[in-house]
């Protein structure tokens, strides 16, 4: 069996499925912000994967010379915008920080309903 | 044919705008820099005053191979968010006159985000919009936390950041599904090429996307960020975010909707998922609203109610429905904006936000007190205030469409949001305000609310010119 199993399509969804579930769960389950954010990088990185996976393997003649490179266009867009996030979203930590010497998640309530 | 660069100009100015502000913040001591508000204020209005020019008699076109929209649609939106921005920075004089420091970056990061709206409202794809999108979002993450001493603000920018972060990247989960299924991001070769048969990938993919936008819009069950980050960021800033930020995901809601849902099947579970959303966010934005005692809280979640009303318009659908939802979202930027004024007011002069320091308001400030209450009663969709005529607008166009319980459900909550508007216009006029400051109104301040009075008013008495406009861009989408 291990001989014909062939990466395809299906296998890079796949990962990329199962990087964005389980950066969705570190994003509910984890207590310390930074790692918060990391976990949003991987769901980031989930979409990523998708798009360069649809652009290597969707794209034809068919679909239009225009399209060659929209999903590789599409990755690097998301990796820069990422990158600025992370960016704002370490400095956010740092002001945490120094107001009140931590970055546990449960300590952020002095906003309540 | 029309240059490139004469339809990109109020973009091109703003972005300019923003840079030198920035600029100017960084090369002149804080001591010496003066004119930066007035700056900011005169640039807007040039580049409103240009914008609603090119609204009635500008070029209608897609260009850069269909990446970017100027039609009439857009250009509307765009006026809508300069007008926004304009009335923002005008009340916020005062307030960003108390911060201890980065004054000059506050206007910079307030034209950043109004040029991600209006690149969002012109996106005539997913990529651009979503760069759109992030523009405004990363300027506002460090808006909401712009008073770093302050815990509260701090908090709120995390929470903002975390959870956008969140929202954003499930939108695009759902973008690169769409983009898989059909080779394309834009929404035209989407729209032409998705119309077969449902598939749990398209099905997939449009939820994540409304589920994506539902934050932005902060639909119900994506609705409870909403109340924490508006209470915690600076008032100027959640006036923006309650009023523009939404405006803009709607423009993007609504294109994204008629150009690519209603081609496919997914119309009808489409449509009843809308319909579900749109009631609960109505029903519950309305009740929670009821026990609050911080007006920035208060109005959060009048905020969340006013987005379900806005979801009937576009589930109502068609050029009335669209019509409806545009005309609502243009008068709710002038009541919000009164209300949100008398709310900065309050906070620069008292440093509170809370419902019983208005006590005795009448007394201390009427000028601010009438403001108020011609706001939240447009809001409250009292005639002969605009909030009635847009009201009747949406309600209508879904009653039109056979869509009869959803107006129904609207018309009820209606009632039960004028409880808790005339709750706070009570505490300002009957409460006893012993001992609480007088609280007069000044310069752009006054300006800034009498102005959103005045439009209030004048749109509830007269709202044919604006309702004109409204479906002009409704029927260039079509």
């Amino acid at each position: 069996m291990i001989g014909n199993f062939s990466v395809g399509l299906s296998t890079y969804l796949l990962v990329g499925a199962m990087l964005f579930c389980i950066g969705l769960y570190g994003v509910f389950a984890k207590r310390n912000i930074i790692a918060v954010l990391m976990s949003i990088e991987l769901m980031l990185n989930a979409v990523n994967i998708n798009f360069i996976a649809f652009n290597r393997f969707i794209w034809n003649e068919k679909i239009g010379v225009n399209y060659l490179l929209t999903g590789h266009v599409a990755a690097l867009f998301v990796i820069v915008v990422a990158a600025a996030e992370v960016a704002v979203g370490l400095a956010l930590i740092i002001t945490i920080y120094r107001n009140r010497q931590s970055t546990d998640v449960d300590d952020l309530n002095w906003l309540k309903w | 044919m029309f240059n490139i660069t004469t339809v990109l100009t109020p973009e091109i100015a703003l972005a300019v705008l923003s840079l030198s502000l920035l600029a100017i913040g960084l090369l002149i001591p804080a001591g010496a820099r003066k004119g930066m508000m007035p700056l900011t204020v005169f640039s807007l209005m040039g580049v409103l005053g240009y914008t609603l020019y090119d609204f009635f008699y500008g070029p209608e076109a897609a260009f850069l191979g269909g990446l970017y929209m100027h039609d009439q649609f857009a250009v509307y939106f765009k006026i809508l968010f300069l007008a926004a921005a304009l009335l923002v920075v005008l009340s916020s004089g005062g307030y960003v006159q108390k911060l201890p420091k980065h004054r000059g970056e506050f206007y910079s990061l307030l034209l950043m985000a109004t040029l991600g709206m209006m690149l969002m409202a012109g996106a005539g794809e997913l990529i651009t919009m979503y760069v759109g999108l992030e523009l405004m979002t990363i300027s506002f993450y460090i808006l909401v936390a712009y008073l770093a001493e302050d815990a509260r603000s701090s908090e709120a920018g995390v929470k903002y950041l975390i959870l956008g972060a969140t929202s954003s990247a499930i939108l695009l989960y759902g973008i690169s599904l769409i983009y898989g299924l059909t080779g394309s991001t834009e929404l035209l070769e989407i729209a032409s090429k998705l119309s077969g048969n449902l598939t749990p990938a398209s099905l997939l993919a449009t939820v994540f996307i409304l589920a994506g936008l539902g934050f932005k819009i902060s639909l119900v069950p994506f609705h409870l960020w909403s109340p924490d980050i508006y209470e915690g960021a600076p008032t100027p800033v959640t006036a923006f975010l309650a009023i523009a930020s939404k405006a803009a995901a709607f423009a993007v809601l609504i294109r994204v909707y008629l150009l690519t849902m209603n081609s496919q099947t997914f119309s009808a579970t489409g449509q009843t998922l809308l319909f579900v959303l749109a009631a609960i966010t109505m029903i519950v934005g309305n009740l929670i609203a009821i026990p609050q005692t911080n007006i920035k809280r208060l109005l959060a979640f009048s905020s969340i109610a006013q987005a379900g009303y806005l979801m009937v318009g576009i589930i109502a659908g068609g050029i009335s429905g669209i019509k409806g939802v545009i005309f609502y979202a243009m008068i709710y930027v002038f009541a919000n904006m009164g209300a949100f004024a008398v709310a900065t007011l309050v906070a620069e002069k008292q440093g509170s936000s809370e419902i019983k320091d208005l006590a005795g308001f009448w007394h201390r400030s009427p000028l601010a007190t009438v403001v108020m209450t011609a706001s939240l009663l447009s809001l409250a969709g009292i005639p002969p205030l605009a909030g009635f005529v847009g009201k009747f607008y949406l309600f209508s166009a879904a009653m039109d469409q056979g869509n009869v319980a959803i107006a129904y459900i609207g018309f009820v909550m209606s009632m039960i949001s004028v409880y808790y508007y005339l709750s706070v216009v009570k505490v300002m006029f009957l409460a006893e305000g012993d001992g609480l400051p007088e609280v007069p109104v000044h310069g752009a301040m006054k300006f800034t609310m009498v102005f959103t009075m005045l439009i209030t008013i004048a749109i509830g008495l007269y709202p044919t010119p604006l309702a004109k406009m409204a479906i002009a861009a409704a029927q260039s989408l079509f």
